[in-house]
């Protein structure tokens, strides 16, 4: 402000005061770029689109009687030892005839309940908020919006094999 | 006497905190705010600052591994000393804090209190509410059980309904693609550090606005706000007839704050630590995950909403819903204050008070889900057995056997799915109840691929003797003894 009261005074020069306040400005900043990306990126780095996904075998084919629809068990094939009960993930299995199967996902389509099977009446029933399905996965009733989720899955040397290892939502159905 | 005294003394040498602190406490407030109606805003930071207390004492012992968490939560409940009151001190406490915080906002909004100048007061008070709400469903998360599991699992599917990044936000809010321990360790995080230092941070600004703002004045009808005289008139006020928060007006705060402890210590030793309840195996597929007591009207929302809106809805009305809490000091910030002159906003708060309060009504039996045990746990009643044909005894086990009670209710026992089966055969006809079970229909799956034609008449026999006695079962009205009743009437 005194500067501006006395016209007659020349402009000072980038001074010594001023030229390091700038500079303690774009260090920081720098260092503060450099210094938060690092952060965000370890936080934000479950988003990235790695192999999520892998072939795991889920039984014997002489497990799975013909025209029945039975709960099988695998492990999460991207685990970490302290997972412990949680590496493992239910899905039910329903052989149709000989080599030909269906493989539901556990969760419900509406909000990810696990789905019971009664093989009397041939349904599936969630728990949480009433939806129903047939025994194809088609939805029979409720809130769901679409069927069972389905695995990929193929037959080989005797064993039933699924394509899993992500928790399947609407928007990426296994 | 003398020693302490002289610490005292230098400490105030060295510090100069006295003198301020001397001057916060002792502000003058409205005499009228010395009043019952103000101390929730205090009595809700106090069970904030239990929630700390027990918070840390249970962080000595638990263990944020989802290999170990759930066995350390049972060790806590059972083996070490005094572990499970400090879990019901802390499980209570986090039910308490949610409760008053929501009267405390309910008697600021009644009372006007965020309209001119304290619009930001009301806004951090938002963001409070958020944080708080925001502790409770990690903190559910924490007690690694089944509810938790699935309740993880119901917040990813829909984080899923996110159109274009859906999968991104599910994988980031899960630590991973799976619910694991990763996903524990995350909301460990933000439950242990990253909420609650929001939540002190936003405290100490609400308060530094409380105190600089001052205590909203007793609101008279008539007593309009205005922008250009308001903070000189409530000036002149404090001046000509305030009193001293501490110990004039305080002194209520005081005294419910030591109440709410002794509530909670009571509630605490009478109802014990809340769960955990089973394993977080999800493999165990035998449960039926419910969510917390302040989540339930989400939970009955969530089930009741039309397939249709439920996403739209999801996703915009949680936005539209606090964009409206934290624009309303601006909406409605100067004029009338008194609950008395503002009839909107007391339907308002009767209405949001009579739709939640429903909505965890319906929470707490959830109707619409089927009984899963049902078919299997209950007995049909002895009186729908008597006199019956075999036929008819046949198709009563089917009503059994084929879970039709998971749906559907007799004698008062079984689903609340479905309609009572109890006077179904004034309801439908014979023809009727065979397409009703072929076909299904409304919320009815069809059982034409699970019941052979023998089955459905048996079925059917007996369903049709389910009408209360001497009312007659309902016919075809184009059936000949109907239309011609004077040639069949007895």
């Amino acid at each position: 402000m005194a500067e501006t009261t006395r016209p007659n005074a020349p402009l000072p020069p980038v001074s010594r005061r001023g030229f390091l306040l700038s500079l303690g400005v774009v260090v920081n900043a720098v260092a503060a770029a450099l210094f938060a990306v690092p952060v965000l990126g370890f936080l934000l780095s479950p988003m990235r689109r790695l192999a999520r996904q892998a072939w795991i075998p889920l039984g014997e084919l002489r497990d799975f009687p013909e025209g029945e629809t039975r709960l099988a068990i695998y492990r999460n094939p991207f685990t970490q030892p302290w997972d412990g009960e949680t590496a493992k993930v239910p899905c039910w299995v329903r052989r149709i005839a000989g080599e030909q199967f269906q493989v539901f996902a556990i969760n419900c389509a509406h909000l990810g309940c696990p789905v019971r099977w009664f093989p009397e009446s041939g349904l599936f029933m969630c728990p949480c908020h009433g939806g129903v399905y047939y025994s194809d996965g088609s939805r029979a009733s409720g809130p769901p919006p679409r069927g069972l989720y389905q695995y990929e899955h193929k037959v080989e040397g005797r064993q039933l094999w699924v394509r899993g290892g992500e928790l399947p939502t609407l928007s990426e159905p296994v | 006497m003398s020693l302490v005294r002289a610490i005292g003394a230098w400490l105030e040498a060295r510090t100069g905190l006295g003198a301020p602190i001397r001057e916060a406490a002792g502000h003058a407030v409205p005499r009228d705010t010395a009043s019952w109606w103000y101390v929730f805003g205090s009595a809700t930071l106090v069970a904030f600052v239990l929630q700390i207390v027990t918070g840390i004492c249970l962080a000595t012992v638990y263990t944020p591994s989802a290999n170990d968490a759930w066995v350390s939560l049972v060790q806590l409940d059972y083996a070490v000393p005094l572990g499970w009151f400090l879990r019901a001190l802390h499980g209570w406490g986090s039910n308490f804090m949610v409760a008053l915080m929501l009267v405390h906002m309910v008697q600021v909004f009644l009372f006007g209190a965020f309209k001119y100048p304290r619009e930001l007061t009301w806004m951090l008070g938002v963001f409070l509410f958020l944080l708080t709400l925001g502790m409770a469903f990690t903190g559910q998360v924490l007690r690694f059980d089944q509810d938790a599991y699935w309740g993880l699992g119901i917040g990813a599917a829909i984080a899923g309904r996110i159109p274009f990044v859906g999968p991104e936000v599910v994988h980031t809010l899960l630590g991973g693609p799976i619910i694991a321990g990763a996903t524990l360790s995350r909301f460990f995080a933000l439950h242990v550090f990253v909420i609650p230092g929001l939540l002190i941070a936003f405290v100490s600004l609400h308060l530094w606005l409380v105190l600089r703002l001052g205590i909203n004045e007793w609101p008279m009808p008539g007593r309009l706000v205005n922008r250009e005289t308001y903070r000189r008139e409530y000036e002149a006020a404090v001046h000509a007839d305030g009193v001293r928060f501490v110990p004039d007006a305080a002194k209520r705060d005081l005294v419910f704050a030591g109440l709410v402890i002794l509530a909670l210590v009571a509630c605490a030793a009478l109802f014990g630590p809340i769960g955990p309840n089973g394993e977080p195996d999800p493999t165990i597929i035998d449960t039926v995950p419910a969510p917390d007591f302040f989540f339930l009207w989400i939970y009955s929302l969530l089930a009741l909403l039309p397939a249709n809106v439920e996403t739209p809805l999801l996703l915009t009305a949680p936005v539209l819903g606090i964009g409206l809490l934290l624009a309303l000091p601006f909406l409605s910030g100067t004029g009338e204050k008194s609950w008395r002159r503002r009839p909107f906003a007391v339907i308002a708060v009767l209405l949001c008070t009579l739709i939640v309060g429903t909505l965890t009504y319906l929470g707490t039996f959830a109707p619409w889900s089927p009984r899963m045990d049902a078919w299997s746990s209950l007995p049909t009643p002895t009186a729908y057995l008597k006199d019956r044909s075999p036929l008819e005894l046949q198709g009563a086990l089917l009503v059994q056997g084929k879970q039709c009670r998971n749906c559907h209710s007799l004698g008062g026992e079984g689903g609340l799915r479905g309609p009572a089966l109890d006077g179904v055969a004034t309801r439908l006809t014979h023809d009727q109840m065979i397409r009703q079970v072929l076909q299904g229909g409304g919320e009815m799956p069809a059982y034409g691929e699970n019941l052979s034609p023998p089955e459905v008449t048996a079925l059917v026999a007996f369903l049709e003797t389910l009408h209360p006695a001497g009312l007659q079962p309902a016919r075809d009205s184009s059936a000949p003894e109907v239309a011609a009743p004077r040639a069949t009437a007895r």
